[in-house]
């Protein structure tokens, strides 16, 4: 949306034939203004390259200097974290739960926010205030009693336990935003759906959710990151069950003081923010759209 | 006259239905509709599945913490001794929990001002950047600055934490590379995290460093949405970008900056991942201790349950003191008074 429009302003600019002149002041401030954000932007690079550089250099190499490049481009690192250090299973265990809450959370939140943005009864603005509740406590209140929950219910150390609190503590957030996204559809087309004999359940799936498409989307990336990036809940209800990529990752940083194998550890690094950083710049256009659309509301 | 009062009304009839459909007589109607199993199915799934699972995972455990925090359960004992405020008390007589509480006031202190200043600033870089003549408009070429910056908030906080430890290394670390090449010697194996002095400013600066680009991203989109007559208007009476900056884009994203604020809040008083990964065992002197940390070495490793349920709840009273303070500064600084669009 906001870079559709800077596009938009860069095109006028060219075609526009009363373009005016930049004034010294001007100037300056341009010029101020790129050297500043291009500061900032090698301060955010900077960091990423060098663990990039350095999951290709032994330890020593490392130690010798920080900058130098690797005097050859091994993988070996990446052999080790993969197999070795277990980046690989961890890796796939994220996949499968993040996939799985992500998928039954969006489902789930969006059928609790269309009943609770749609039909009022009695409740159902109680119902609303508690999802609310949720979003302002913090996690770590709920930690003791979820571990103890988890072991009485059997899926203490278990992914499916994983799964369902990861679904439980995105659903808030969901139900929130995905509310007043239902509350402004218009009301006619659930009647003509009705009119055309659909009932509630066809209604939901085969109208109102296509049409809530762009709200989903938001949404949904949002919560993928939050759950991939989510360290707590899996380092305290899935300490010894099969670990997930942050969790992995803490663990074989923390194993560093033993034997020291940098060179693995830049590689683990860097196996877990570059698929998500690719993502990222094939979908950063929609998702700088979902920035504003969630701050406008 | 009667015949123009009864359009109007009619017409706020409509308004109104709009707004709130459930009052409008659709609603009515299909209420008198019988109940079908089609009706009732959609009801039992749509909301009660969802709710089962939060209400489970979610609201049980958050009030179940205030129940344990008030008996000195030990987690695998069967026998749960009430004992009323002893844990509370406990804890504020406790030097190294007070210590860890100072270091979240400190956090809550300093990471929110400092996040949103330099992001604020960034982001009016950005937007305002451009030729001071003609249609507004923001820097040239300014979407790389946009995508670059986002890049941190992709990045787990785990893999940050990680990847800043082995920047601040005292031999192979990035930072001290840099400072030494740049002729300051003093730095050659000066351990960052491992000085008192510096653990808590360094840590500090990953943190930071993880947000900036996300709340830069967000006041721009902010800024964009103000229409642009009032950015010509300003400009027409003779505001400067500075002026126009404090003066009209700051107050009218006040809201955005008010949200920052209290995210950014809220996760300086967990900062639970930031400081187990740079110094997990509370730094030097425990200097970067906090609460979280505390609660998670309580419970987990010594299994002190109710004793940590009661940290929980210290941590959850901090969390909403610090959003209702947030929200009574900028009502009495006339945050409700701005004109809003």
């Amino acid at each position: 949306m906001t870079t559709k429009i800077a596009s938009q302003d860069m095109k006028s600019l060219h075609f526009n034939p009363r373009k005016p002149a930049l004034t010294t002041g001007d100037r300056v401030v341009g010029a101020v203004s790129h050297t500043a954000l291009s500061i900032w932007s090698l301060i955010v690079i900077l960091p990423l390259l060098w663990t990039f550089m350095s999951s290709f250099k032994t330890s020593s190499e490392i130690f010798a200097s920080p900058f130098a490049l690797p005097s050859q481009w091994r993988f070996d690192n990446y052999v080790r974290a993969w197999t070795e250090a277990g980046i690989g299973s961890y890796f796939l265990n994220s996949v499968i739960v993040v996939g799985s809450a992500l998928v039954i959370v969006m489902v789930l939140g969006a059928m609790c926010a269309y009943v609770l943005g749609r039909y009022v009864f009695f409740g159902s603005k109680a119902i609303y205030y508690l999802m609310l509740a949720g979003l302002t406590f913090p996690i770590f209140l709920a930690m003791v009693p979820l571990f103890f929950v988890m072991r009485n219910i059997g899926l203490l150390n278990t992914l499916p336990g994983l799964i369902l609190v990861y679904v439980g503590f995105a659903l808030p957030f969901t139900v929130f935003f995905l509310f007043s996204f239902f509350k402004s559809l218009p009301h006619e087309i659930t009647e003509a759906a009705a009119l055309d004999g659909a009932g509630e359940w066809r209604t939901f799936f085969q109208v109102m959710l296509p049409m809530a498409k762009p709200g989903l989307a938001s949404v949904a990336i949002f919560n993928f990151l939050g759950l991939w990036n989510q360290f707590l809940i899996p380092v305290a209800i899935n300490a010894a069950g099969p670990r997930v990529l942050s969790q992995g990752l803490a663990a074989f940083a923390g194993q560093m003081g033993y034997a020291v194998d940098f060179g693995a550890l830049f590689a683990a690094v860097t196996v877990t923010v570059v698929p998500v950083l690719i993502v990222y710049i094939i979908f950063q256009r929609q998702l700088q759209g979902s920035v504003s659309q969630g701050t406008s509301k | 006259m009667t015949s123009v009062k009864a359009k109007t009304l009619r017409v706020g009839d409509g308004a109104s239905a709009v707004v709130v459909p459930e009052t409008a007589p659709p609603a009515n109607k299909r209420r008198r509709k019988p109940l079908t199993f089609d009706k009732i199915s959609f009801f039992v799934v749509f909301l009660g599945v969802p709710l089962a699972i939060y209400i489970i995972f979610v609201i049980w455990p958050f009030i179940q913490a205030f129940g344990y925090s008030l008996t000195d359960w030990s987690g695998f004992s069967p026998k749960q001794n009430f004992i009323g405020l002893q844990n509370y008390q406990k804890l504020f007589a406790d030097d190294v929990f007070m210590k860890a509480m100072g270091n979240n006031i400190l956090l809550v202190i300093f990471l929110p001002i400092i996040t949103i200043i330099l992001s604020l600033v960034l982001a009016t870089l950005v937007t305002v950047g451009g030729s001071s003549k003609g249609q507004i408009k923001g820097l040239r070429n300014s979407s790389f600055y946009r995508v670059v910056s986002f890049f941190p908030y992709t990045i787990p906080a785990i893999a940050i934490g990680i990847m800043w430890g082995q920047i601040y290394d005292p031999s192979g670390g990035l930072l001290n590379g840099i400072l030494t090449s740049l002729g300051m010697d003093q730095f050659k194996s000066y351990a960052w995290l491992g000085d008192k002095s510096t653990a808590m400013i360094a840590t500090m600066f990953v943190i930071v460093w993880g947000f900036i680009g996300f709340y830069m991203v967000l006041f721009v989109a902010g800024i964009k949405g103000i229409p642009a007559e009032l950015f010509e208007a300003a400009r027409i009476d003779g505001a400067g970008r500075f002026r126009t900056a404090v003066s009209i884009t700051i107050p009218l994203i006040r809201d955005n900056i008010q949200t920052a604020y209290i995210y950014m809040g809220i996760l300086a008083l967990d900062a639970f991942v930031y400081m187990a990964a740079l110094n997990s065992g509370g730094g030097p002197d425990n200097s970067t201790l906090v609460m979280s940390q505390q609660l998670f070495f309580t419970a987990f490793t010594k299994g002190q349950f109710g004793l940590a349920s009661a940290m929980g709840v210290v941590l959850a009273v901090a969390t909403l003191i610090f959003s209702g303070l947030v929200f009574l500064v900028n009502r009495l600084t006339g945050g409700d008074k701005d004109v809003s669009l």
